[in-house]
């Protein structure tokens, strides 16, 4: 009873402190935040890779835009895959439904003659319809999603298959990047932005040219746009909106969120939703970088989406991780992909690199979670 | 205005064949702390959930204010002012003490086009709204998960007090708790008496329920046995009736049986239980 306050000492300003609560240094805080992990991966990454493959060209412009933009890449997926595990869901379609939504911008640009935004909509809503599907099954039938979205992997990949070579006798579709020329949409994926500043640079003698005068690095691809758009609303959405404390609390606690009248269910389907539409950004980016579709496209992808999301804090569990702790995690995979290519080692060893820090990820996300929640 | 916020006449509730509440009559002040008492299966539970529109009553009257009453949901009677927190809470470990506090009614303010989630100010409310219930937080950001049970249990209650309860019904808010918190969650409880809301306290501790109660319904096998205000009745009054007066002296004489055929080991046993309650009863 003695640890009681009265309201008279409340009044007054030094409140002297519950003894039963001990003094936090801020090392702890920091440990707290969800971050901490890939934040401080990625820094290990680069110092490893500066001293291994610091001359290999690794980090020349050309070098920087390489790694960055295959982070872009898995970065845009794990956003969604991280915001959706926040809510306490996985979508294993993520992989699939980027060769579809890749088929669904390619045939009917190239097949059914539409012009190319509106082939890009079209992919976009059908994609998003899915999703919608996948998330409703999940909330109305409260099955696990890992085994819902588990049959959308294989449903997705096998119609992508069937239907490419039902209209086009072919798995992979290529011809897109000539229909795509002059199309604002289009550009939105596949074009460069900043190319004139590079050129400025390049004719300046700033950055290195090729011989004929062109730039090695001509702009910066707009998946990388994508990316840091997505990570700064969908990071600001997460934690300085109503919606992104839903997230937190749809996945923290289902039941408790709804006794309290938050649409848990809303929030998981638009999420659902949200993982489809960053697929087909990524696929959309894909096709108009390469001017090709293929029915193999984003194979495994869920897979490395979710282990960036984990290296970036996320609890498979809900409830908990980082936006930008995800773009981290996808740094990381971006900068280990590309300097193991630098540095010459056998790239078999990417893989026991992913098996190693996903695990690592883990207990450490582990040790956080009781941390935070006081476990004993 | 009626003299009672809430009264119940001749309430019944089934399901299916089964009677779990019949003619329940029931008067509840603002301003006061009614205790609902009753063993396991008295039928507690569904007397609350009817109460917080989770169940509508088979049969009776539910008067609002003096004014007859049908919930459709439990969200007609939290706008109706009657918010209730259950065992579990409806908390979550991983988010901090504000968001917690503003979980599904969030504080935001626009900026621009956006609305934003007001971080700020809603860090202040919650450590007021807790700091009004006696409860220090020194950072509402913290995540509750580690927070002690007794600690969750104010938070819950402060959430329910500060989105404009005027009918707060606790489950057995006691439950899980050791001595010291339970004690720190019934001057809660005493606040929000203080502050003019009507408490409905379901325990089945009436060494907790004594102390603050100033009004006791019983409940027994679906059926009232009765209201008494606190002055009326005692505490071994009510300790005998909840158990129903003809079981405890069954117990009495069974524990007398095994005192005499074994009296080594079971006497042992005997004087432990009347010590335990001997000890609960100087502790109040």
């Amino acid at each position: 009873m003695s640890t009681m306050t009265t309201p008279v000492q409340h009044a007054q300003k030094n409140i002297p402190p519950d003894e039963r609560l001990r003094s936090e240094s801020s090392l702890k805080k920091l440990l707290t935040r969800p971050e901490l992990g890939s934040v401080s991966g990625a820094i290990l990454m680069f110092i490893f890779f500066a001293i291994v493959a610091g001359d290999s060209g690794m980090f020349n412009a050309d070098g920087i835009m390489n790694w960055t933009t295959v982070s872009a890449q898995l970065g845009i997926l794990a956003i969604g895959a991280c915001l959706l595990m926040i809510a306490g869901e996985f979508d294993l379609s993520i992989g699939s439904m980027i060769g579809f939504a890749g088929m669904m911008i390619s045939i009917p640009a190239l097949y059914w003659g539409w012009p190319v935004w509106t082939a890009i909509l079209f992919a976009f809503a059908g994609a998003m319809l899915i999703g919608f599907i996948n998330g409703y099954i999940v909330v109305k039938t409260g099955l696990p999603s890992f085994i819902v979205s588990l049959a959308f992997l294989f449903i997705l990949r096998g119609l992508t298959i069937a239907l490419s070579i039902l209209f086009t006798n072919k798995t992979i579709v290529s011809g897109v990047s000539e229909v795509a020329e002059g199309d604002i949409l289009a550009a939105a994926f596949g074009g460069q932005i900043g190319t004139s500043l590079f050129s400025w640079l390049g004719t300046n003698g700033w950055m290195e040219v090729y011989a004929d005068g062109t730039p090695i690095v001509t702009g910066i691809p707009m998946v990388i746009i994508w990316w840091l758009l997505l990570m700064v609303i969908c990071s600001f959405v997460l934690l300085r909106t109503r919606f992104g404390n839903w997230i937190f609390a749809s996945g923290g606690d289902d039941k408790a969120a709804k006794n309290l009248g938050v649409p848990t269910d809303r929030v998981k389907i638009m999420l659902f939703m949200f993982t489809a539409f960053c697929a087909t950004v990524f696929a959309a980016c894909q096709v108009f970088e390469f001017g090709s579709a293929a029915a193999d496209r984003g194979l495994l992808k869920e897979f490395e989406a979710i282990i960036a999301a984990v290296i970036g804090g996320a609890l498979l569990t809900g409830g908990y991780g980082s936006v930008i702790g995800a773009c981290f995690g996808a740094l990381i995979f971006g900068v280990v992909q590309m300097g193991i290519f630098f540095t010459g080692i056998d790239s078999d060893w990417f893989r026991v690199f992913l098996g190693v820090m996903l695990l690592i990820a883990v207990l450490f996300n582990n040790f956080i979670r009781k941390k935070v929640t006081g476990a004993r | 205005m009626s003299d009672y916020i809430l009264e119940l006449k001749k309430v019944s509730r089934y399901f299916g064949s089964v009677i779990a509440l019949k003619d329940i009559d029931m008067k509840v002040k603002l301003g006061e702390v009614h205790c609902l008492l009753g063993d396991n299966g008295a039928g507690k539970s569904t007397l609350i959930k009817t109460l917080a529109g989770v169940h509508k009553a088979s049969e009776g009257e539910f008067l609002l204010d003096g004014q007859t009453t049908e919930f459709e949901s439990p969200k007609d009677a939290l706008d109706a002012g009657i918010a209730t927190v259950y065992q579990d809470l409806a908390l979550v470990p991983l988010m901090s003490v504000t968001r917690n506090f503003f979980m599904g009614r969030e504080l935001t303010k626009k900026i621009g086009p956006f609305n934003i989630f007001d971080t700020k100010r809603a860090n202040e409310i919650a450590r007021a709204g807790l700091a009004e219930m006696g409860i220090d937080v020194r950072d509402p950001e913290h995540p509750i998960g580690t927070m002690s049970g007794g600690e969750r249990q104010c938070l819950a209650i402060a959430r329910a007090i500060h989105f404009g309860a005027k009918v707060l019904i606790l489950d057995e808010p006691t439950a899980a708790l050791g001595v010291k918190q339970s004690a720190n969650v019934l001057k809660v409880v005493a606040r929000a008496r203080a502050r003019g809301l009507a408490v409905i306290l379901i325990t089945h501790n009436v060494h907790h329920a004594y102390p603050i109660a100033d009004h006791f319904t019983l409940l027994n096998r679906g059926k009232s046995l009765g209201s008494w205000l606190k002055a009326d009745v005692s505490r071994e009054e009510i300790l005998e009736m909840m158990a129903g007066g003809q079981e405890l002296e069954d117990l009495e004489s069974e524990l007398a049986e095994f005192t005499r055929t074994d009296a080594a080991a079971n006497a042992g046993e005997g004087s432990t239980f009347e010590a335990a309650a001997a000890a609960q009863n100087a502790h109040h």
